[in-house]
């Protein structure tokens, strides 16, 4: 069946799965569902202890059996300790047909390749997956569907029930034993538990493991005591130098710069651009160096941001200590600057998942978005954006919050350099759509800037910052004018994967690669 | 012209290839591995061949590992490997042998 | 006709691995006035044939969009010149830069070899350009006669590394072992009628020492300064902006002297002040800077 952005989703699929293909980014609006529960043991004798000595033993209490569903959040990055852990020790105990509900896997979780390869782990959900075991997916080694969501997509698919998480594991970086976690004060610090707040509230049993147990009580806590069933520490939850970077150098690459500064042109130009803005933007060179040049902007004209959301750096932070920012409202750390002000500065504000993102509960912060800066490996004459699969057809990134704040902003401005190598980022069609067109504005390359034709507004203001504005089709001609016009993949028959949207619907399907044939 | 002897020319960064060519058995045998084969491979496959063809060459292997360069890098590390194996070293062109600029090198 | 190139802007002169297929792809994003393809110092010894066929390919293939395409060949000294020669003819790049230049004798030699080469190559004589480095004290001494050496040549630049070690000094960063040559160059170059290019400027780290002496080199009437990096163009160009101030007096001298000169008159006046011809070159410079730089709204 042929879905919105004309991706054809086989019926085998949509039945497999029990899903319906993508109508529209706005097509459930309004919809109303009853929220699923989890079953909940309760822990009413106060001499009951939470405390359990390993993780084989935590399994055992949790009744872990084939067919479970294990959940995992990412907070510690390619620094995660807590996934290879956990399914070393369901590896052990030879249980089979696990699906793994993780907020994103990494490069740092190759290790659980070959479990995928044995039967162990036989589904996964996730934001995405890097490294191996998204090459494991594109090749065909897992059983069933691989089902990448969005950060706000992966919440709704909890609480309404699509997936049940049978036992949740949560890295904490502090606990104390009678589990209220934090994120801070620990030897692994992440600065917040966001996307594994909604697993605490939906899985069945909630196991806690950290490697600094601190006293009772550990508060305030990004998850509550209320949730958690069980509290194990091990020596080590996560590498800290892979969790939080030092501070990154501002990028000196010209290239990037230049688009950065098509980006902040942009965005001053736009009647968005006023007193009490709101803005997210990514850890790219030309996404980190916009802001950067941005906050000089808004000190000159005595402009703030009401608003800072998502995934926080640095440099953000340091728009918040100049006081040109009021609230910077965070979902994730990526080095230690964004850590240290979440811990110290009163208006660096954790919020959970669902309030970032979640577009089917009652308004998330994304749909207050003014702008978000967004990078993505291919954009096509459609403004569809792929952040998934690469131009050779294998798995290896990630939706993270990308249809989301797309959805949610204003203005969704995606900045991507015109070439990758010989590979043109600006195509026809995107290998896989991960991110519909209808929801995104404006595409920054280092050859032009080409705005969505469904935005003559914002065509305006791009002309009037004088800015390189070329239709995104003249951007595709001139990659391929360079490059050659790329061949279409040859994907096998088998679907290997569904791209989800947002609010539960099939976007795109993703199929499993096949070696090349020259004839 | 004759592939005498091995040679190479080129490197592993991005956007460049690196093509080494020996002696052939008696016909053009291609290797190619390249990192955006999916898209590019058959592109890839003609430019070698066709250049090959420009500078006369039927009898050589030909390997090609390629890091996404352009149409205009490939063409140039053929010829660099094949014009090296083949009486053309820069010691010899700056002994006087002259380059086909324009005519076998297109 | 006389060949255009001869008098075009040449603020930012970007130097580039003519071997190095992620440099040559695409340096025209940066937007530099001219980039200068090398053969010579950044081409490792063993690699000379491969940058050619790389250089031949680039040339014919690579669409510059309109930005200058200098090739810098080997030293004269060597054995490689005569075939770099023969492949930027064949190639047909816009300009050739002669290494280590130091008398009218090497300019003439270079010429002739590209005259056997264009008769080779069916290239038209005079479409391709020539520019002359300095890299020493003779060169720098015979500047003169090198600038009057071909109608070809359309400019010299100072090459600094070199002189500084046959000076017997080195690179200081306060411009005084340069004082005398960028004077001298210059001065030359004018006399001539030709154009003058500054040296590089290595420490990228440092944009503002960068900027000081891009600023002084302006400052003493050179035309454009050689560039190793792309983060060294926008300054490059901003301190080659002129003024509002500037591009506003410049417009009307050139509007007066064009009006008058129409109507027969040769008495020039400007906000009721007599100016004299000689401003005239200096007035259509600024404005093709102003234009350059994206600044110029006017109509000349």
């Amino acid at each position: 069946m042929i879905n919105a952005v004309g991706r054809d989703i086989p019926e085998k699929v949509l039945k497999d799965l029990n899903m319906k293909p993508f109508a529209g980014t706005y097509a459930r609006n309004g919809e109303e569902y009853k929220k699923a529960a989890p079953t909940v043991r309760c822990w009413m004798d106060p001499k009951e202890s939470k405390m359990v000595d390993s993780i084989h033993d935590v399994l055992v209490k949790c009744g872990l059996r084939d067919g479970m569903t294990l959940s995992f959040h990412h907070h510690f990055r390619e620094g995660d300790y807590i996934v290879n852990m956990v399914m070393e020790e369901v590896h052990k105990m030879g249980v089979k047909d696990i699906t793994i509900c993780a907020s994103s896997l990494g490069k740092a979780h190759d290790p659980i390749v070959p479990m995928i390869e044995d039967g162990t782990i036989t589904n996964i959900q996730s934001s995405g997956v890097r490294g191996k075991i998204g090459e494991a997916i594109s090749t065909g080694k897992l059983k069933g569907y691989a089902i990448m969501r969005s950060h706000g997509g992966r919440v709704r698919a909890i609480e309404s029930g699509d997936v049940h998480i049978d036992i949740a594991f949560i890295g904490a970086p502090t606990a104390d034993e009678y589990g209220n976690l934090r994120a801070v004060g620990g030897k692994s610090d992440c600065g917040v538990l966001s996307y594994a707040y909604v697993d605490a509230q939906y899985a069945d049993k909630v196991v806690a493991i950290t490697d600094t147990l601190v006293p009772y009580p550990n508060i305030p806590a990004s998850i509550s005591q209320v949730n958690v069933d069980y509290v194990i520490v091990v020596d080590e939850i996560g590498n800290p130098a892979k969790i939080a970077t030092g501070a990154a150098k501002p990028t000196t690459d010209v290239r990037k710069l230049m688009m950065a500064e098509y980006c902040t042109k942009f965005v001053i130009n736009t009647p968005y651009f006023k007193d009490g803005f709101s803005y997210q933007t990514g850890v790219g060179g030309a996404s980190i160096a916009s802001t950067i040049s941005l906050g000089k902007i808004m000190k000159e004209r005595g402009i703030k941001m009401g608003l800072g959301l998502g995934g926080i750096a640095g440099p953000m932070c340091e728009l918040l200590e100049q006081g040109l920012i009021e609230k910077l409202v965070d979902t994730q750390d990526f080095d230690l600057k964004a850590i240290q002000s979440i811990t110290n500065n009163p208006n660096h504000i954790e919020i959970t998942g669902s309030e970032y993102a979640n577009p089917m509960n009652k308004g998330a912060y994304v749909n207050k978005l003014d702008f978000v800066i967004l990078a993505s490996l291919e954009v096509d004459t459609h403004f569809n954006c792929n952040v998934v699969v690469d131009s050779n057809g294998m798995v290896t990134g990630a939706q993270g919050g990308h249809p989301d704040t797309a959805a949610g902003a204003k203005c969704t401005i995606v900045i991507a350099p015109l070439l990758q190598g010989r590979t043109p980022a600006i195509c026809t069609d995107v290998t896989t759509v991960t991110t519909p067109g209808e929801t995104v504005d404006v595409v920054i390359t280092d050859y032009g800037v080409a705005v969505n034709p469904a935005r003559p507004d914002l065509l305006e203001c791009a002309k009037a910052a004088k800015l390189p504005v070329k239709t995104i089709e003249e951007l595709r001609d001139m990659a391929y004018a360079i490059t050659g016009e790329p061949e279409p993949i040859k994907f096998g028959d088998r679907v290997v994967g569904v791209i989800e949207a947002r609010d539960g619907t099939i976007i795109d399907v993703v199929r499993q690669i096949k070696d090349y044939e020259w004839d | 012209m004759e592939v005498l002897r091995t040679a190479m020319a080129g490197t592993l960064e991005s956007s460049d290839a690196q093509v080494t060519v020996e002696p052939g058995e008696g016909k053009v045998e291609l290797d190619i591995e390249s990192s955006v084969i999916n898209q590019f491979g058959r592109k890839i496959k003609a430019t070698v061949e066709e250049t090959l063809e420009r500078l006369g060459v039927d009898n050589v292997k030909v390997k090609v590992v390629d890091k996404g360069a352009l149409d205009c890098t490939l063409k140039a590390r053929v010829e660099g490997a094949v014009f090296r194996a083949s009486g053309y070293s820069e010691d010899e062109i700056c002994e006087g042998k002259k380059l086909p600029w324009g005519g076998a090198i297109r | 006709m006389t060949n255009p190139n001869l008098t075009r802007l040449r603020r930012s002169m970007m130097f580039l691995n003519a071997q190095k297929p992620g440099l040559i792809k695409d340096p025209y994003i940066y937007k530099p006035d001219s980039i200068m393809l090398d053969l010579e110092d950044a081409v490792a010894e063993n690699q000379k044939d491969a940058a050619r066929y790389s250089l031949y390919h680039a040339l014919k293939e690579i669409d510059y969009r309109g930005v200058e395409r200098v090739v810098r060949i080997n030293g004269l000294e060597t054995a490689h010149w005569k075939e770099d020669v023969r492949v930027c003819v064949a190639g047909r790049c816009d300009s050739i830069r002669i290494s280590k230049c130091e008398s009218a004798k090497d300019v003439h030699v270079v010429e002739e070899e590209m005259r056997k080469a264009e008769e080779e190559f069916g290239v038209e004589h005079g479409s391709i350009l020539i520019m002359a480095a300095l890299e020493s004290t003779k060169g720098v001494l015979n500047a003169l006669e090198i600038c009057e050496a071909s109608p070809l040549l359309f400019g010299i630049a100072l090459s600094g590394g070199d002189y500084t070690k046959d000076l017997q000094t080195v690179i200081s960063g306060t411009g005084v072992e340069f004082a005398w040559a960028r004077g001298q160059m210059i001065n030359a170059a004018r006399c001539a009628g030709k154009q003058c290019f500054d040296t590089v400027f290595t420490n990228l780290d440092d944009m503002e020492g960068f900027r000081r002496e891009t600023e002084m080199i302006k400052a003493m009437g050179f035309d454009g300064k050689s560039i190793v990096n792309p983060r060294q163009i926008s300054v490059c160009h901003e301190v080659f902006t002129p003024t509002e101030k500037q591009i506003i007096q410049a417009e009307k001298i050139v509007k007066e002297v064009d009006e008058k000169k129409a109507q027969g008159i040769g008495v020039f006046t400007v906000d009721g002040k007599m100016i004299d011809i000689a401003f005239y070159p200096g007035a259509k410079r600024t404005i093709e800077l102003a234009k350059a730089a994206g600044v110029y709204e006017g109509d000349l």
